[in-house]
C-alpha cells in the first residue's frame, strides 16, 4: 500500500502533481508548520501595524489599515502574502499620466481633457489576484461622475494598454457606467447591468476556481460578466471624463454586497466534492488503507494496547511485535517522565549498538539526562532523594510528569473510564471503513486526537487506552523527531511555552522548594561529575567527527544552568520544561523504528504533510479551489 | 371481509397466480393477530412488520385481508402489553407508507382518532410510534386535514408533546405543516385561516420558535415549515413572529442565517418564504435589509439553473408574491443575477413529453415563469420593455394563452396583463404579435379566475391609443363584454363595463350605438344601481363616454333620455360618494352641452333645484361640475341662450354664480366668472 496517495486523490487538482520523495521531507516539515504560520504572520503584521504607526502617526489611517489586515486575513486565509502579495492601493507607478492618486491611493480622478475616448486613463492596482483566494472581491464607490460618467471598472493583465478603458483590450475586461454594458477584450460591449453613477457602489468579484466574474451594484448581484478569465489579473478601474472620481475598497472597509456569504456557498460545495469523491470499487483498497494508518500510527507511538485492540476489530495485521512495540513504548515513558539515564540504559539493553551506530542521538540524550539531573528528576540523582525514587506514584506537582496543554490530564488519568473511551476510537474507525466514502474522515479523526489544539475530552483516549500501565506516554507533536533545528518548531512550541510559564509561575508560587537536583548534595555531586563525563563525550565526538555546531550549543545552554540560583526562573530555564523531552523522546523513537528496518515516521504524518503542501502546490498552480480545501479545515 | 380478493380482472394470468399465493400467504399473517396466546400475536405483529417493509403488494392484501381494524383494536386495547400496541403502531405506520390507497383505506377504517386517542399513553415510545404512523397519514393528499382538529383537545395535547423528544418534535410540526390550509372561498381573494389560528391561539408560536435552534436538522426544517404555513397571508402571526426571540436573538434574523448560501437550498428557500409571508403580511417592511439584500437574492438564486425543477418553481413564485406591490423591489430583481433572461429557460424543458410527469413539471415551470414577469413588470415600464425584448417573449405568451394547462393560461394572462400596462408596448409589441386573437378566444370560454385577467387585459387592449382597438371591435367582442356586464363576480362585471367604457371612449356614432343596443337600457341601469361602487363609476364612465360630442349627445338623448334623466335624478338622490355624484354631475353637464337634450335639463325643474342645491355644496368639485353644467346651459352662441338665461337668473342662479365668483378655490371662481360672462355680453 503506497497511503500517500489516498490523501491527495480526494482533493482536485491535477494529476501530474503527485510530490515526490525529496519534497516530503519538507512537506513533512511543512505540516509541523501550519499550525504557527499563523502566529507568524501576525507578528508579521502587528510589526507592520507598528512600522506604519511610526511612520504616519495618523489613527484614522492605522485604524483602517488594521481593518483591512483584519479583513484580508479572515478572507483570503490561504494567501501566503509573501509569495503573493494581495492588492491594497492603486499602484502610482501603473496608471497612465491622465490618472490622479489621493487618499493613500485609494482614490481615483480624472485629470485630461476629456474629450474623447482616447484621452481614456486606467489605473491597475498594485499586485494582480492570488489564485489562492479562490474567491477574489473588491468594491468601488461613485464619488462623481463627472461630466459624463464614462467610467470603467474591472479586470486587467500586467502591460495592458492604460491609455484605454478597461475592457477594450486583450486581457482587459470591464463593466461601464454609461451604458452599463460589459467589456470583454472588445470595443464593443454586451449589455450587461443596469448603469452606474454618483454614488453607487460596484463590486467585482473574481471566482478562481471557474474563472467567473460577476459585478455588484449596491449589494446586489448582477450575474456572470465574464467567463474564461486568464489568471493574475489586477484590479483596475478607467475614467474618461473630468469631474470623474472613485474609491476602492480593497478591504479597509465592510463590504456592502455580503462576499462571505458566498465564500460559504463555495466552501460548502468544495467541501461536500471531497466528501463525495468517488471512490467507485476501490472501496476495499481504501478501507484497507485507512485501516493500516490508523494501525501504524498507534504501533509508531506505542500505543500498544489499542493497536492491538484495533488490529483485532478490522482484521488487520500489525507488521512489528507486541513486545518490540511494548519496549519502545517502556523507553518512551522513560524519556518522557525524565528518567533518560534509565531509557539510555534500556535502549542499550534492548537495542544493541544502536546507540553506538547514533553517537548523535546519544549526545543527545545524554544532554537531556543532565538538564534533568538539575530537574532533579532523572534516577541517577533520584536515587540520593528522600523519597523513595522508584516509586511511581510520588510525583504529582513535581514536572516529572509531562504536563499536558489541557489543565484537566491529571484528573483524567484517574477517571478510568477506559471502556467509553476506548470504544470511542474504535467507533471512529469502525465508522470510517463501513463508510461509503472514507479518504478523509478517519484522517481526520486521528489526526485530530493529536492536534495541538486538542481538547482534553479527546486526549483521555490515550490517556486512558493504557491505563493499565504505570504512567502515560505523553501524546506527541508533529514537530518531534526530524526537524528540531527548524524555526517553525521554534516558533510553534513558542505559543505552549507562555501557556507553561503562566502555568509555572503559579506552580512556584504554592510549591517554591524546587531545588538543584531536589536540594540533595549527594546528587548535585553526581549531576557534575556527570556533566565531566559530558563534556568529554563532547570532546572525544568532535575529534572523532569534527566540530558540530549544534552540540556546541546544547551542551552549553545545559550547562549555563549552573549559573543561575534558580534555573527554572533564568534565560535558558526553558530547557527544564518537561515538553522539551518530546522531541528527543520522538527521535529516540525514530532511530529506533528504522534500526528495525521500520518507517521512522508513520505514514499517517507523512500523508497529512502531503496533503498539506499539495494544497500550497494548487495555490503555485493556480487552482483557486485550494482556497477552500485547507487541511487545517478537517484538523478542527 | 375475509372473502375478498383484489386481483383485477385486467392482470396478466401469471401475474394474477402469483397474487393469489401472496393473498394466502398474508392470510397467515392475519390469522396470527387472531391467536389466543398474547405472546404469539406479538410474535405475529413483528413478522408482519417485517414482512411488509418496503412491500407494496404485501401491504394492500393485508389491508384486504382485513389487518388494519384488528391492528386498531390491538392497539387500542389497554389489555395489549405496551410492546405489542407499539409493534402494532409500526406496522400501520408501514402500511401508511405504501400508496394513496393504503392511506384511504387506514383513515376509513379511523385511524386517526385511534392513534390520537393512544397519544394519551405516557410510554415515549409508544407516543413516538403513533406520531410516526400520523405523521405518515396526515401528509398524504388524500387525507382530508380536518380531521386533526376534529376533537379540540388534539392540538393543546400535540403542544404539550413537543417537549418529549427530538422525534415528537420532529413529527408533530410536520404534522402541523401539512395540516395547516388556508382555504381559498368560493369568491375570489378571500381566505380562511381557520387552521392558523387554532394553531395560533394553541401557542404554536411559543412552542415551535425554539425548536429552530434544536440540534436536529429534522426539528429545525419542519419547525421551519410550520412557521411559513402559519405566517401566509396572516397578518396577526406575522406581527407576532416579528417580536419573538429565539435565544435572545429576533426571529426574522434567524430565519436570515438560514438563508446562508451554505445551508441546504430546502432551508434557504422556507426560511425565504417565511420572510417573504411575514413581508407581505407587513409585519417586516419592503426595504427593511433582510428583504432587501437577503431574501430578495435568496429567491433569485432559487430560479438559478443549478436548482432543482420543484426549487425553481417555487423559487419564482414565492419571489414573483414577495414584490408584487412593490416596484423597488421589482427594480431590484430586474437587475439581479440576469434574472430576466435566467427566467426565458423555464421555457426550455421539453413542451412535448410522452411523460405525465416531465409535462407537469414543464408545465409548473413555464407557469410561474409567466407569474414571476407579472410580477415584474406591473410597475415598471424599463422592466415591461426588458421582459418584451427577452427571447420570443410574445410568442411564449401568446402560446401559453392556448396551453391545455389552466394554470398556465391564467399564468400567461396575468403576465399579458401586467405588459399590457406599457402604453409603448399596447403600440408595438402587443400589436405585432396579435395578442388580441388568442385573449378574444381564452375569453370565449375559460373559468372565472381567467376571465377577469383577461378581461383586464382586454380593457387595456381598448384603450383609445391602441391599435389592436380596431381588430377587437371588428371581432363582434361587444356581446361578449355586455354578458360579462352579467356575471355573478363584480370583478368581472367590473371589467366588462370597463372595457366597454375604453371602447366608448371617442369612438364613432356607429359603435356607441351597438354598445347601447348590445348592452341594453335596461342592463344599464341595473349597473347603474349596482352594490359594487366600481361597477357604478364604471357605467358613468359609459355614460359619460357615450355623452360626448354634441350630435351623439342629442341623439342618444332622443332616445334614451327619459331613463337617463331618471338614473341621474335617482344617483343624485341616492347615498353615493362624493366620486360618484360628481360624475353624474359630469354626465348632467354633458347633457347640458347637447342642442336638444339641453332642453331635458331645462325642463325638469327638479333637476335645476338638484344642480343649485349641489353649486352651495361644501365639496367644491361637486360646485364645478354643478358650475359646469350651469355654464353650458347659458351658453351664449347658441339658440334660445336668452330665455335660459333668463329662466335661471329668475331661478336665483345668478346670485349663486355672484357667489361663487368670491370662492376661494381659483377654478371654481374662474368657471363662475365664465358663467357671469354670458349675463354680461
Amino acid at each position: 500500500t503506497n497511503p500517500r496517495l489516498c490523501l491527495t486523490a480526494p482533493i482536485e487538482f491535477g494529476v501530474g502533481h503527485v510530490v515526490d520523495g525529496t519534497s516530503l521531507v519538507s512537506a513533512v516539515c511543512t505540516a509541523q508548520g501550519f499550525v504557527f504560520n499563523y502566529s507568524t504572520h501576525t507578528s508579521l503584521l502587528s510589526a507592520d501595524i507598528s512600522a506604519l504607526l511610526l511612520l504616519t502617526g495618523d489613527p484614522a489611517f492605522n485604524y483602517q489599515e488594521h481593518e483591512l489586515n483584519e479583513r484580508l486575513k479572515r478572507l483570503y486565509p490561504a494567501v501566503n502574502e509573501e509569495e503573493t502579495p494581495l492588492p491594497r492601493s492603486w499602484s502610482p507607478k501603473d496608471k497612465y499620466s491622465y490618472i490622479g492618486l489621493s487618499q493613500n491611493n485609494l482614490r481615483v480622478h480624472y485629470k485630461g481633457h476629456g474629450k474623447n475616448h482616447k484621452d481614456a486613463a486606467s489605473v491597475r492596482a498594485t499586485h494582480p489576484i492570488p489564485a489562492a483566494c479562490g474567491i477574489y472581491y473588491f468594491e468601488v464607490k461613485i464619488v462623481s461622475k463627472g461630466r459624463d460618467g464614462y467610467m470603467g471598472i474591472g479586470l486587467s493583465a500586467q502591460g495592458v494598454n492604460m491609455n484605454r478603458l478597461p475592457g477594450w483590450d486583450k486581457h482587459s475586461y470591464g463593466y461601464h457606467g454609461d451604458d452599463g454594458h460589459s467589456f470583454c477584450s472588445s470595443g464593443t460591449g454586451q449589455p450587461y447591468g443596469p448603469t452606474f453613477t454618483t454614488g453607487d457602489v460596484i463590486g467585482c468579484c473574481v471566482n478562481l476556481i471557474n474563472n467567473t466574474c460577476f459585478y455588484t451594484k449596491n449589494g446586489h448581484s448582477l450575474g456572470v460578466a465574464f467567463t474564461d478569465l486568464p489568471p493574475n489579473l489586477y484590479p483596475t478601474v478607467g475614467l474618461q471624463t473630468p469631474g470623474e472620481i472613485v474609491d476602492a475598497n480593497f478591504g479597509q472597509q465592510p463590504f456592502v454586497f455580503d462576499i462571505e456569504d458566498y465564500m460559504s456557498e463555495w466552501r460548502a460545495k468544495i467541501h461536500s466534492m471531497i466528501a463525495r469523491f468517488p471512490i467507485g470499487e476501490r472501496l476495499g483498497d481504501w478501507q484497507s488503507v485507512l485501516q493500516n494508518m490508523v494501525s501504524s500510527y498507534l504501533v509508531h507511538h506505542g500505543y500498544c494496547a489499542t493497536a492491538m485492540a484495533f488490529s483485532r476489530a478490522t482484521e488487520t495485521m500489525i507488521q512489528e511485535d507486541q513486545t518490540s512495540i511494548k519496549n519502545r513504548q517502556r523507553i518512551q515513558k522513560l524519556v518522557l517522565a525524565g528518567r533518560v539515564g534509565e531509557a539510555i540504559d534500556a535502549t542499550q539493553q534492548l537495542y544493541p549498538g544502536l546507540l553506538e551506530h547514533n553517537p548523535n542521538l546519544l549526545f543527545m540524550l545524554k544532554c537531556r539526562q543532565f538538564v534533568e539531573m538539575v530537574n532533579g528528576t532523572d534516577s541517577e540523582v533520584r536515587c540520593f532523594s528522600v523519597h523513595s525514587p522508584k516509586s511511581q506514584d510520588s510525583y504529582p506537582g513535581s514536572p516529572n510528569l509531562s504536563p499536558r496543554h489541557g489543565a484537566t490530564n491529571a484528573h483524567v488519568h484517574n477517571t478510568g473510564n477506559t471502556d467509553t473511551l476506548h470504544t470511542n476510537i474504535f467507533e471512529y474507525a469502525m465508522h470510517a471503513s463501513k463508510a461509503k466514502h472514507i479518504k478523509l474522515n478517519l484522517f481526520t479523526n486521528v489526526v485530530y486526537l493529536h492536534s495541538p489544539e486538542t481538547s482534553s475530552a479527546v486526549d483521555c483516549v490515550f490517556w486512558c487506552v493504557d491505563s493499565d500501565s504505570e504512567m502515560e506516554i505523553e501524546a506527541e507533536h508533529y514537530s518531534n523527531g526530524v526537524t528540531e533545528s527548524s524555526t517553525r518548531i521554534m516558533n510553534g512550541t513558542y505559543k505552549h511555552q507562555e501557556i507553561l510559564q503562566a502555568d509555572d509561575s503559579s506552580v512556584d508560587d504554592s510549591c517554591s522548594s524546587r531545588q538543584l537536583c531536589g536540594g540533595n548534595q549527594a546528587a548535585t555531586e553526581r549531576m557534575i561529575q556527570f556533566g565531566r563525563e559530558l563534556q568529554a563525550l563532547s570532546e572525544q565526538l568532535c575529534r572523532q567527527y569534527g566540530k558540530n555546531a549544534t552540540h556546541k550549543k546544547m551542551l552549553q545552554d545545559a550547562f549555563s544552568l549552573l549559573a543561575y540560583s534558580d534555573p527554572w526562573n533564568c534565560p535558558v530555564g526553558q530547557q527544564l520544561d518537561p515538553m522539551q523531552r518530546e522531541a528527543i523522546c520522538s527521535a529516540l523513537n525514530s532511530a529506533i523504528l528504522e534500526s528495525q528496518n521500520l518507517p521512522k515516521q508513520p505514514p499517517l504524518m507523512l500523508a497529512l504533510g502531503q496533503a498539506t503542501e499539495c494544497v500550497q502546490l494548487m495555490a503555485r498552480v493556480r487552482s483557486g479551489s485550494c482556497s477552500f480545501a485547507r487541511v487545517d479545515n478537517f484538523l478542527h | 371481509m375475509f372473502g375478498v380478493t383484489i386481483i383485477p380482472t385486467f392482470l396478466w394470468p401469471e401475474i394474477a397466480t402469483s397474487a393469489c399465493e401472496v393473498t394466502a400467504t398474508s392470510r397467515h399473517y392475519v390469522d396470527r393477530l387472531f391467536d389466543p396466546d398474547p405472546q404469539n400475536v406479538l410474535q405475529g405483529v413483528i413478522d408482519m412488520k417485517n414482512a411488509v417493509i418496503g412491500n407494496n403488494r404485501q401491504k394492500a392484501n393485508l389491508i384486504v385481508l382485513g389487518a388494519v381494524p384488528r391492528l386498531l383494536y390491538l392497539l387500542q386495547q389497554s389489555s395489549s402489553s405496551l410492546e405489542l400496541r407499539t409493534e402494532c403502531a409500526v406496522v400501520l405506520g408501514s402500511l401508511a407508507m405504501g400508496t394513496e390507497n393504503n392511506i384511504k383505506s387506514l383513515v376509513d377504517c379511523h385511524i386517526i382518532p385511534a392513534l390520537l386517542q393512544g397519544l394519551l399513553c405516557s410510554d415515549l415510545i409508544f407516543i413516538e410510534a403513533c406520531l410516526r404512523c400520523l405523521r405518515t397519514v396526515f401528509i398524504s393528499p388524500v387525507t382530508p386535514v380536518q380531521l386533526l382538529y376534529t376533537d379540540p383537545t388534539v392540538i393543546p395535547h400535540l403542544m404539550s408533546l413537543l417537549s418529549r423528544s427530538q422525534h415528537t418534535q420532529e413529527y408533530i410540526t410536520q404534522i402541523f405543516a401539512h395540516c395547516c390550509k388556508v382555504t381559498h372561498s368560493s369568491f375570489l381573494g378571500f381566505l380562511t385561516p381557520e387552521h392558523q389560528t387554532v394553531l395560533f391561539n394553541h401557542g404554536a408560536i411559543q412552542n415551535i420558535a425554539p425548536l429552530l435552534i434544536s440540534p436536529s436538522f429534522k426539528v429545525r426544517m419542519q419547525a421551519l415549515k410550520c412557521f411559513s404555513v402559519l405566517a401566509y397571508e396572516n397578518a396577526q402571526v406575522s406581527m407576532t413572529l416579528v417580536n419573538v426571540l429565539v435565544d435572545g436573538e429576533q426571529l426574522s434574523q434567524v430565519f436570515v442565517r438560514m438563508m446562508q448560501r451554505d445551508k441546504p437550498i430546502e432551508m434557504q428557500l422556507t426560511a425565504a418564504k417565511c420572510l417573504t409571508y411575514m413581508c407581505r403580511a407587513g409585519a417586516i417592511r419592503t426595504d427593511d435589509n433582510c428583504i432587501v439584500l437577503k431574501t430578495l437574492p435568496c429567491l433569485v438564486r432559487m430560479c438559478s439553473k443549478e436548482r432543482l425543477l420543484e426549487e425553481r418553481v417555487e423559487g419564482a413564485e414565492t419571489l414573483a408574491y414577495l414584490m408584487e406591490p412593490d416596484i423597488e423591489l421589482q427594480r431590484i430583481a430586474s437587475v439581479t443575477d440576469h434574472l430576466v433572461s435566467m427566467l426565458a429557460d423555464y421555457f426550455k424543458y421539453p413542451k412535448t413529453s410522452v411523460l405525465d410527469h416531465d409535462l407537469k413539471h414543464a408545465h409548473e415551470l413555464r407557469q410561474a415563469a409567466f407569474k414571476l414577469y407579472a410580477s415584474l413588470g406591473s410597475n415598471d415600464e424599463d422592466i415591461r420593455k426588458k421582459i418584451t425584448e427577452t427571447e420570443n417573449m410574445m410568442d411564449r405568451i401568446v402560446s401559453g394563452l392556448s396551453e391545455s394547462s389552466i394554470k398556465v393560461r391564467l399564468a400567461a394572462v396575468r403576465c399579458l396583463h401586467s405588459l399590457s400596462r406599457s402604453v409603448q408596448q399596447l403600440r408595438t409589441s402587443f400589436h405585432d404579435h396579435a395578442v388580441w386573437k388568442p385573449l378574444m378566444k381564452l375569453l370565449q370560454n375559460a373559468p372565472d379566475e381567467v376571465l377577469v385577467m383577461a378581461s383586464s387585459t382586454l380593457c387595456n387592449l381598448l384603450l383609445e391609443f391602441s391599435p389592436s382597438k380596431e381588430p377587437i371591435l371588428e371581432s363582434g367582442v361587444i356581446e361578449l363584454l355586455c354578458s360579462l356586464t352579467q356575471s355573478d363576480s363584480p370583478a368581472l362585471r367590473v371589467n366588462g363595463i370597463w372595457a366597454l367604457m375604453n371602447m366608448a371612449f371617442q369612438a364613432d356614432q356607429k359603435v356607441k350605438v351597438e354598445i347601447v343596443r348590445a348592452l341594453g337600457t335596461e342592463q344599464l341601469f341595473r349597473l347603474l344601481s349596482d352594490p359594487d361602487t366600481n361597477v357604478l363609476m364604471k357605467t358613468l364612465g359609459l355614460l359619460r363616454n357615450l355623452l360626448s360630442t354634441r350630435p351623439h349627445i342629442d341623439q342618444v338623448m332622443s332616445s334614451h333620455g327619459k331613463q337617463i334623466m331618471q338614473a341621474v335624478t335617482l344617483i343624485l338622490e341616492g347615498e353615493h360618494s362624493i366620486e360618484v355624484k360628481e360624475q353624474t354631475l359630469c354626465i348632467l353637464a354633458n347633457i347640458a352641452d347637447g342642442n336638444t337634450a339641453k332642453e331635458l335639463i331645462m325642463t325638469n325643474d327638479d333637476m335645476l333645484q338638484k344642480i343649485k342645491y349641489y353649486m352651495g355644496h361644501s365639496n367644491v368639485k361637486l360646485q364645478l361640475a354643478a358650475t359646469f353644467c350651469i355654464s353650458n346651459l347659458i351658453w351664449n352662441e347658441e339658440d334660445g341662450s336668452q330665455e335660459r338665461q333668463d329662466k335661471l337668473r329668475d331661478m336665483g342662479f345668478v346670485d349663486i354664480l355672484h357667489k361663487l365668483t368670491q370662492a376661494s378655490d381659483p377654478n371654481l371662481c374662474d368657471r363662475a366668472k365664465t358663467a357671469m360672462q354670458q349675463y354680461l355680453a
